[in-house]
């Protein structure tokens, strides 16, 4: 819908913002019970403008994003639960949709990357306190140095926290 | 050990590589903002929507049964959708039923529209406030669905029609369907 | 004539980047000291001609010359001197240009500041710094020329993208591209060391002050395109975990990690192989960065309009300089012998779990940001990957981050005493327990309460621990106050700069703590004359008035008046502006501060029948998050000034384990 737009500003080699400001939710679109309403902007927060490139649709003043806070609302005023108007959306645009992504085979990376290279990078500091010590005290005799330096190499190993 | 010290490099190989693939996906037009649908070989959404031209027949998704459907959601409003016109008209009689889903559009805009660029529909039905749309997952506009007899979607086209989509993808789905 | 000029020093430049790498390294390795001298003379006069190419194009650009293509895109006869001037850099060519000119300010600053660095190495180091100009200069000359002519010239040009039309967003470029480019004089070094296989204390002490300043130039710029985004966007977000952000944010947390990691190899003698990898890491996710922005393979919601041509070269450049280093680093770095020796509890210690845990929130941002890309390559399908997936994975690492920043400093090298630090900082733990109690009271009415108290909390905890730090340090209340005063005087300034720092984080997430829990909003529907409550304010808007003539936009400008009890506190006037050329609405919020919170208020569109939709923000705390960005880059000036970090001063000889 905002293609059109996009193209133009890639033709004429625009550095193109797509941010639109403000003007996001409208207070004609707000439900009167504030309970409720907190919820859609909770709910709103945690969805994808799907034709925006990042942006939740409690941020995007596109046009489907008013669509899909407009059926957030009916949805939760139909009594829905917060799960159930985010599954109701998953069920049409997939996984796609929701801005921090379910737990699941295609996601385990994702979601088990971080602590795995924390792990990684503890590990490698383990490793090079052990590698340290074994070599002795202060003095630090000609075995450690091969020691520590195998071991500062296993440490060195957590960079590949940043790269992978 | 000093293998170890090997391991930055090969995993920054390893990035480069995806990065490289995905630069030659997006050569060969795979945009990264391409959404695939998750509607295929799912029922299509219940929904009744009334005519544009007052006196035709309006839609519902119990017309699906028995006949192979194919749904384009189109707008006046959408500049890609007037290429993708001309090739619709040219499909009648290819063993479908064309319905065409008028989105988030005025009546009076479409109807001049159509007036211009010729009416290609078998079915013409508004869907004003877009929700038909979200129920068939359209995030833009033209989107065409291709439904079964049993109203099943089977197949979605993302984006305008081209010549070489029609032939190579929408034409076999719909004599497979036919079958 | 003029962007001939410029086209033609470019192309000088290029030629003279080419003898700049090649020469001096010869020279080293021959021990040829003309030839290494010739690093110098190709610095200064590559710094000449690609300032002879930027100031064409900034002249083209002033002068409307709109023969040029990159004149005719970006800029309007109509635009405002200001905005001609910021335009240069306001696009892709030009953004280019201006990061090359960077480059050569920085290659020409090592060759002037760097005479007491060995020769051989400075040599060396100036030549890496070549190696990455000729890659740009490259790149700008085959891909993206800014002096491209147009015939015919077209009368006017198409104008700025109006969101950049604004001073913070103008500004915020050169101080990312200053900090980005920085890092290129620590990979630059971290390259001449593993040509020369030597790191000791001495390089650690060179290439300090480099990243110190590469560093807080680069969360000046952060900070910068922060407040843009939460004054313009009009809703008083801050920081979207964009992938154009995130692009920012892996070298900042990459440096951040160096700069910590440096303070180890410089007073110890060890860790060096880890922090040559950190210095690698640190320009070698800038460039990512470059690449992320400018290829189009991550969908962002500010990005250059991608070119997968562009794109091939970048990713070419990137695989010659972070393949090229990684493979060198895999060869030198197992030679790298270490030093001293310390227990997990103790300074290097606590250095080291900042790394740890700096290295792992780095790769979590990449991992996030590239994570779309990696799912859509491996057919896993389409994954979105937005704020609430960081937020909910980078707090919790950044909370033991925190909570052991106040503790680092407290222990002593090489062996500390936990519990001796802990009893220290029993000041800290006391106003841990009160911040908490009186967050979590205050924010009895917000839901998140408990995060209100957590935050509050930790932010007090690495406030007071850096002041008991300090006051330790001078022995305050433990030796008559004149000479804790003469020990306070006589403190290193990297010391200060340290405390300035941290402090200035824990301002920063007292800021980020009240922006999450208790800002409030009103977005409503109002006539002139009415008035509204928010947060124990009262906003009456007054009128609007449309057709307010800016220098290229036209606007509607409504009048608020805050009061707080009835006494008017403050005038605002929000507009909604529209461009002319290129024709895009923008919203212009008027922000009435009192730097401990915000009021926000934002004129929308009217609803014809007089009304109009208003949205009205009371942002707690928010002020404090770029505040506390700016103490921390203040921390980093002073820690610059120490004179132990004055560049180039420390000659290389064996370092005497100081007491900071």
């Amino acid at each position: 819908m905002k293609k059109p737009a996009l193209i133009l500003a890639a033709l004429i080699g625009l550095y193109s913002l797509q941010i639109a400001p403000a003007l996001a939710v409208q207070p004609d679109e707000m439900l009167s019970n504030p309970k409720l309403e907190a919820r859609a902007r909770a709910i709103g927060k945690q969805l994808r403008c799907l034709v925006c490139q990042n942006e939740s649709i409690d941020d995007s003043d596109a046009d489907l994003a008013h669509d899909l806070r407009l059926l957030v609302r009916q949805r939760l005023l139909a009594g829905d639960t917060d799960a159930q108007v985010k599954q109701y959306l998953v069920d049409r645009y997939g996984d796609y949709v929701l801005l921090k992504p379910p737990f699941n085979a295609d996601t385990l990376v994702l979601w088990l990357g971080p602590a795995g290279f924390f792990l990684l990078a503890v590990g490698g500091a383990v490793l090079f306190y052990r590698g340290r010590r074994a070599g002795g005290g202060e003095a630090a005799p000609v075995l450690s140095e091969d020691e520590s330096k195998r071991a500062k190499a296993l440490l060195d190993t957590d960079g590949e926290g940043d790269k992978a | 050990m000093r293998r170890i010290a090997f391991l930055p490099v090969v995993l920054f190989v390893v990035l480069a590589g995806f990065f490289g693939y995905r630069l030659l996906l997006i050569q060969r037009g795979d945009s990264p903002s391409f959404i695939p649908s998750v509607m295929v070989n799912k029922p299509a959404p219940d929904f009744q929507l009334p005519p544009v031209f007052a006196g035709t027949p309006g839609f519902s998704s119990a017309a699906f049964k028995g006949r192979v459907t194919l749904v384009n959601f189109f707008a006046s409003w959408c500049i890609p959708c007037r290429s993708e016109h001309a090739l619709l008209s040219g499909l009648k009689g290819q063993g479908f039923q064309l319905v065409g889903v008028d989105y988030k559009d005025k009546p009076e805009a479409v109807k001049a529209w159509l007036a211009r660029e010729g009416n290609p529909y078998d079915v013409l039905v508004a869907d004003e406030n877009g929700q038909t749309g979200i129920n068939f997952g359209v995030y833009g506009v033209p989107e065409s669905y291709l439904i079964d007899k049993q109203g099943r979607i089977r197949f979605k086209q993302t984006g305008p029609f081209t010549p070489e989509a029609i032939e190579k993808d929408l034409l076999p789905k719909v004599a497979e369907l036919n079958k | 004539m003029i962007p001939e000029i410029g086209h033609f020093a470019l192309i000088l430049a290029l030629f003279v980047a080419l003898v700049q790498a090649i020469i001096p390294l010869v020279g080293a390795a021959r021990d040829d000291r003309p030839w290494m001298d010739v690093a110098r003379t190709a610095a200064f006069a590559q710094l000449l001609l690609v300032g002879l190419a930027f100031g064409a194009l900034v002249w083209v650009h002033v002068t409307s010359d709109f023969s040029v293509l990159n004149v005719v895109q970006n800029s309007h006869t109509d635009k405002p001197m200001l905005y001609k001037i910021t335009g240069v850099w306001g696009n892709h060519e030009g953004s280019m240009l201006l990061w090359v000119f960077i480059l050569a300010l920085y290659g020409a600053a090592l060759a002037l500041f760097g005479r007491n660095l060995p020769p051989a190495l400075r040599a060396r180091a100036l030549a890496v710094q070549a190696m990455i100009s000729v890659g740009f200069l490259v790149f700008i000359l085959f891909t993206s020329n800014p002096f491209a002519r147009i015939d015919p010239a077209p009368m006017n040009g198409n104008g700025l993208n109006p969101l950049l039309q604004d001073p913070g967003l103008a500004f915020h470029p050169p101080f990312l591209y200053l900090g980005y480019v920085g890092f290129s004089m620590a990979f630059s070094f971290a390259i001449a060391a593993l040509i020369e296989g030597r790191v000791d204390a001495a390089w650690a002490r060179w290439v300090r002050p480099w990243t110190l300043a590469a560093w807080s130039f680069l969360t000046l710029g952060i900070a910068m395109g922060s407040w843009w985004a939460y004054y313009t966007l009009g809703w008083g977000g801050w920081w979207y975990w964009d992938p154009t952000e995130n692009a920012s944010f892996m070298p900042w947390l990459a440096g951040t990690a160096l700069l910590h990691s440096a303070v180890v190899v410089e007073k110890r003698d060890t860790l060096k192989a880890w922090t040559i990898l950190l210095a690698i890491f640190a320009f070698s996710l800038s460039l990512l960065g470059t690449f992320i922005v400018r290829s189009g393979i991550v969908t962002s919601v500010h990005s250059f309009a991608s070119d997968p041509t562009r794109g091939v070269f970048i990713l070419g450049l990137l695989v010659l300089a972070v393949g090229g280093s990684l493979t060198l680093f895999a060869v030198r770095a197992p030679s790298l012998k270490g030093g001293g020796l310390f227990a997990p509890i103790s300074r290097e210690g606590s250095l080291l779990l900042n790394n740890v845990l700096m290295s792992t929130a780095c790769g979590t941002v990449l991992l996030g940001t590239l994570y779309p890309l990696f799912a859509d390559v491996l057919n896993l399908g389409k994954v979105s990957v937005g704020a609430p997936f960081f937020n909910a994975v980078f707090i919790p690492l950044m909370i033991p981050l925190i909570a052991t920043m106040a503790l680092g400093p407290m222990l002593s090298w090489k062996r500390g005493d936990l519990g001796g630090a802990l009893g220290r900082l029993k000041l800290a733990f006391v106003a841990v327990l009160l911040a908490g109690c009186a967050a979590w009271l205050l924010a009895g009415g917000s839901a998140k309460p408990l995060q209100a108290a957590g935050g509050i909390a930790l932010a007090a905890w690495l406030f007071i621990g850096t002041l008991v730090e300090w006051a330790e340090r001078v022995r305050l209340f433990r030796v008559p106050l004149a000479e804790a005063l003469r020990r306070a005087i006589h403190l290193p300034r990297a010391a200060y700069g340290m405390s300035i720092t941290h402090a200035g984080l824990a301002v920063v997430v007292v800021g980020i703590t009240g922006s999450a829990c208790w800002t409030s909003e009103k977005i409503t529907m109002m006539h002139p004359g009415e008035t509204v409550a928010l947060a124990g304010y009262q906003m009456t808007l007054n009128g609007v008035e449309d057709g307010v003539k800016g220098p290229n936009y036209t606007a509607a400008r409504a009048h608020f008046t805050a009061r707080e009890n009835g006494r008017v506190i403050a005038e605002m006037y929000p507009e909604k502006r529209l461009y002319t050329m290129p024709p895009r609405p923008t919203t212009d919020a008027a922000i009435h501060t009192n730097f401990i919170s915000d009021l926000y208020a934002v004129i929308g569109d009217p609803d014809g029948k007089g009304g109009y939709v208003v949205r009205l923000y009371h942002n707690t705390l928010v002020p404090w998050i770029f505040l506390g960005a700016v103490i921390m880059v203040l921390g980093g000036v002073v820690s610059l000034t120490d004179r132990r970090h004055r560049v180039g001063a420390p000659a290389r000889k064996a370092t005497s384990i100081a007491s900071v």
